[in-house]
């Protein structure tokens, strides 16, 4: 701090070099000043509890027992816990599969929102609603959706005779599986086509108009124009949107926490059974602790799309 | 809520006559927007019609499910006066609104240190902070539960004012710092030669210019915390600290009867305040959810 360069005091020369006035004055001091509250904050609550996650992965803590350190036994036994390896392989599943299907659904989606609209602002209002109200209370409007005895969807079908019996939703295993991923598209899906909307919308028309006169069909100019200006964004869309996913906890707490047969417990799910309600913090940790590196994943494969932006931009010129 | 819709396409398409392709934009356009926007609002549609359902029209399966014979409020009613309810409202607006509002606070300093002040590391940080905002409270809730024990703080809304600031303060900062890049620099350079001090100048030129960018944030930040859920779950277990989506899925669901009529009513009247101050910023809100994607 005491270091500061001089140019960055534009007070008067002789002017009153109090303390607080030097400090108003030194862009250093005053900027690690600002950055204080948010800094104590993030460290104390963020930073410190993720280190502390880890720590706790690596000993037998239970709930209201500081743990021992145990080394790699939590990871050991859960390498070989059945239910563990299952909830990976769930997780896979309903990431992959639910972001697929919001990236292509958001596009479309984007797509024809970008089209010349009336009542495009409307549109644009509405689709955005099941983002943003609380998803553990839509959750629960997917519940009731998907009752075994009273779901519309079923009651739907058995009018038109596609089928005889109501379909167990969340009753049996892949039912159960398709139907969450189902709820997590539907909310997923405005969030991707609203940010990809805005991506179309910084697309210069002129592109269109040039590839439309040298005879470009829909598809090609969808193809060699909207796609790879689209990219960068694209990128940073899905990694947020492939984060969300695997990591997701409320919609499956709601809906089935974890069930039938464990069939869609996710790591987060499993993390918080085994931990809160089974008391096992240290195993919850663990299982914590083995989302991050997928996570480290998406965010080097977001990073790497930023920095292909970078060299479009630099090859644009 | 779809027969309005329908009637804007209709007015619509009327204004369009002139134009050939209107058969083919149908086919292109309207019909599949017309089945995005139907599968995306049929949940609320859903809640709607059984949040004033009568019992014994919701356990009929002869009679038409999509419409109300006799609409009731017998629901909401005993959501209200028989539930801890709005015990639940009233925690979950304390504490999103706290919580918001010491988010923003920190969120301003900090973003127009790292943008404006530009101190030795304010790189670092500001790669902290983004960095910050990609941890997703899943992996954080168990050691945090640790932390809020050993505080003292266990089923206090002190826990979740406390926490919920650790998602707010890196998405606000990360949201504001793209504001305050776009103001220009030279406004600063100005009022520095005409005298005035970092705080005069945050106080009264950056943040009325960024007054859009608190707005978003603001509303984004009351959002995230009002529909946060896995904290609110595992920081709090009395009823009457609860949190609307928490006790909505922990405390209506009483054994095996399913009280559908006020489980819907419970979801909607959690989901009409987000959705009422969304309406009314949308614009806000859009743009600061691609502004926080697109930087």
């Amino acid at each position: 701090m005491a270091g500061a360069s001089p140019s960055a005091v534009p007070g008067g020369v002789g002017a009153d070099m109090s303390l607080l006035y030097k400090l108003q004055n030194n862009r250093h001091a005053l900027g690690y000043a600002f950055m204080l509250p948010a800094a104590v904050l993030l460290i104390g609550l963020l930073a410190y509890p993720l280190g502390l996650g880890t720590w706790l992965g690596f000993t037998d803590a239970k709930i209201g027992r500081p743990g021992e350190w145990i080394g790699l036994e939590n990871f050991k036994y859960l390498v070989t816990d059945s239910v563990a390896q299952l909830s990976l392989f769930n997780t896979l599943v309903y990431t992959v599969i639910a972001s697929v299907l919001k990236f292509a659904l958001g596009l479309y989606l984007a797509l024809l929102l970008n089209k010349n609209l009336p009542f495009k602002s409307f549109f644009r209002a509405v689709v955005l609603l099941p983002w943003i109200v609380p998803t553990a209370l839509s959750a629960i409007a997917f519940w009731w959706l998907y009752d075994a005895q009273f779901s519309v969807l079923s009651w739907v079908l058995v009018k038109l005779g596609l089928i005889d019996r109501y379909i167990d939703f969340l009753g049996n295993p892949w039912n159960a599986r398709l139907s969450t991923i189902a709820a997590n598209v539907w909310r997923g899906v405005p969030f991707v086509a609203i940010s990809l909307l805005a991506g179309l919308q910084t697309i210069s028309p002129s592109y269109y108009e040039a590839s439309a006169i040298d005879g470009a069909t829909p598809w090609q100019q969808f193809r060699h124009v909207t796609l790879p200006l689209l990219t960068p964004i694209i990128a940073v869309v899905m990694t947020f949107s492939v984060l969300f996913t695997f990591t997701d906890f409320q919609l499956i707490y709601v809906l089935t926490r974890g069930g039938p047969l464990n069939a869609t417990h996710l790591m987060a799910t499993l993390a918080f059974q085994r931990a809160i309600p089974g008391g096992s913090l240290g195993e919850g940790a663990a299982l914590a602790t083995l989302m991050v590196p997928f996570l480290l994943a998406a965010i080097l494969f977001s990073f790497f799309g930023l920095q292909r932006r970078a060299w479009q931009q630099g090859g644009d010129r | 809520m779809k027969a309005p819709l329908k009637d804007k396409e209709d007015h619509s398409a009327q204004g369009m006559d002139y134009l050939q392709s209107l058969p083919r934009r149908w086919v292109t356009i309207y019909i599949p927007l017309g089945i995005f926007v139907f599968v995306l609002l049929f949940p609320f549609y859903w809640m709607v019609v059984t949040a004033v359902k009568p019992n014994e029209e919701l356990l009929s399966r002869q009679s038409n499910p999509f419409w109300v014979i006799r609409p009731t409020l017998a629901h909401f009613h005993k959501l209200l006066f028989q539930t801890a309810y709005p015990e639940w409202l009233w925690n979950t607006v304390l504490i999103s609104v706290v919580s918001t509002i010491a988010s923003l606070a920190c969120a301003v300093f900090a973003a127009y240190a790292i943008e404006r002040l530009r101190f030795q590391g304010s790189k670092p940080a500001a790669i902290g902070i983004f960095l910050a905002y990609l941890v997703p409270p899943s992996i954080l809730f168990i050691p945090l539960s640790a932390i809020v024990f050993q505080l003292g703080l266990f089923d206090t809304r002190w826990a979740l004012i406390l926490t919920y600031p650790t998602f707010l303060i890196p998405f606000c900062t990360w949201l504001l710092m793209g504001y305050f890049r776009s103001i220009p620099y030279e406004l600063e350079e100005c009022a520095l030669i005409d005298g005035a001090s970092r705080w005069q100048i945050l106080v009264k030129i950056i943040l009325p210019l960024a007054v859009p960018g608190l707005i978003s944030a603001g509303i984004f930040a009351f959002t995230l915390s009002w529909n946060e859920f896995i904290y609110a779950l595992t920081f709090v277990s009395s009823s009457e600290n609860k949190t609307v989506p928490v006790g909505v899925v922990t405390e209506l669901v009483e054994g095996d009867v399913y009280h559908w009529g006020s489980l819907m009513a419970g979801a909607l009247l959690g989901s009409l305040p987000v959705a009422f101050i969304y309406s009314f910023f949308v614009e806000h809100y859009v743009s600061g959810m691609t502004g926080s994607v697109k930087e």
